[in-house]
């Protein structure tokens, strides 16, 4: 299992969570991870960057011989209005969260297509469904990410790899704590649940779509909180 | 780095299988002059696909060979590098030779 963006908050619960149960978890961040587990091997990889991408799932499928599952949460948000955001800015989000998502898939996928088996679940947020004001371009690049994912579905179901998207609402890590708190409230407010996200409930999601079970789920997007 | 008779041999071992793979006819012989890409062409586009993927892996796990086939110079040039067996081969040797010369 290589999940990206493991060094903190959703990214590192989730490796932690799948190391523990027995996953072979290969992790990465820009940085070193700050943490050790049993089962866990961390890459220093930008995902951003094609060359650091390749030679991680080179070296992820030489020492084990296979990828069965791909979580591709590695992703960078900054709240600005659309009228005060440098074209720098919005840059860097798509490479990191399109290009950055695009390139593990189609590495990890080329390995996967030699045991025509796989898993990939691409993370997404709740923001562009709900076209929060303040990220239009995080929310378009995981509109992006989106789109990617339902079309990977076609292009890499034959062999019987799968492709999903999760997008979580509002979960308390350094991710969302530049965020006003009565921002974050008011879109707790407006869910059907009416409560934060957790670490776990990304975790209830990943163990559904990377299931072996569940070989005929694909191009599907399952958002917490009620969001369609 | 591979000489130019292996990377043939790896295009035709993976030519082969992609073509057993697929539900078309299969020429009685695969050559240099083996048509991959354009007229009469052996392969539909998934199977060029699965060619190229077929490939790269096979370099790297048989000759430890790290190599992105269709990289941006491949998918930019007026005359496709996957056109026949031979081209694609000459192609595997300039693009590991280009990425050992960065």
């Amino acid at each position: 299992m290589v999940i990206t963006g493991s060094r903190k908050g959703i990214g590192r619960h989730l490796a932690e969570t799948y190391a523990k149960r027995g996953f072979i978890v290969e992790g990465c961040s820009r940085g070193d991870a700050g943490w050790e587990a049993e089962n866990y091997t961390h890459h220093n990889v930008d995902v951003a960057d094609e060359h650091q991408v390749r030679s991680m799932i080179a070296n992820v499928s030489k020492r084990h011989g296979r990828i069965d599952v791909v979580l591709n949460n590695a992703a960078i948000a900054t709240m600005n209005h659309v009228l005060l955001t440098p074209a720098k800015t919005a840059n860097r989000m798509f490479e990191v969260n399109v290009t950055g998502t695009m390139l593990v898939c189609r590495d990890a996928a080329k390995v996967m297509k030699r045991r025509k088996y796989g898993r990939i679940v691409n993370f997404t947020t709740i923001v562009a469904p709900i076209a929060l004001a303040g990220e239009a371009i995080y929310a378009a690049s995981k509109s992006a990410v989106v789109t990617l994912t339902r079309i990977l579905a076609f292009e890499l179901g034959q062999w019987n790899i799968t492709c999903n998207s999760f997008g979580a609402t509002p979960i308390m890590t350094d991710m969302i704590k530049g965020v006003p708190q009565d921002k974050i409230d008011a879109v707790v407010n407006n869910l059907a649940i009416k409560r934060l996200g957790t670490l776990e409930d990304c975790a209830n999601v990943c163990d559904f779509f990377i299931n072996p079970a569940s070989d005929n789920i694909t191009g599907q997007v399952i958002y917490l909180g009620g969001v369609t | 780095m591979i000489d130019r008779k292996t990377a043939l041999d790896v295009v035709v071992h993976c030519l082969k299988e992609t073509l057993a793979q697929s539900d078309g006819p299969a020429p009685a012989e695969i050559t240099e002059e083996t048509v991959i890409v354009g007229k009469d062409a052996v392969v539909d586009s998934a199977g060029v696909v699965s060619l190229i993927v077929d490939i790269e892996q096979r370099l790297e796990m048989e000759h430890d060979v790290l190599v992105t086939l269709a990289n941006d110079k491949a998918m930019s040039q007026k005359n496709s590098p996957f056109r026949t067996a031979g081209v694609l081969a000459d192609h595997i040797c300039a693009t590991i030779k280009e990425g050992q010369a960065a």
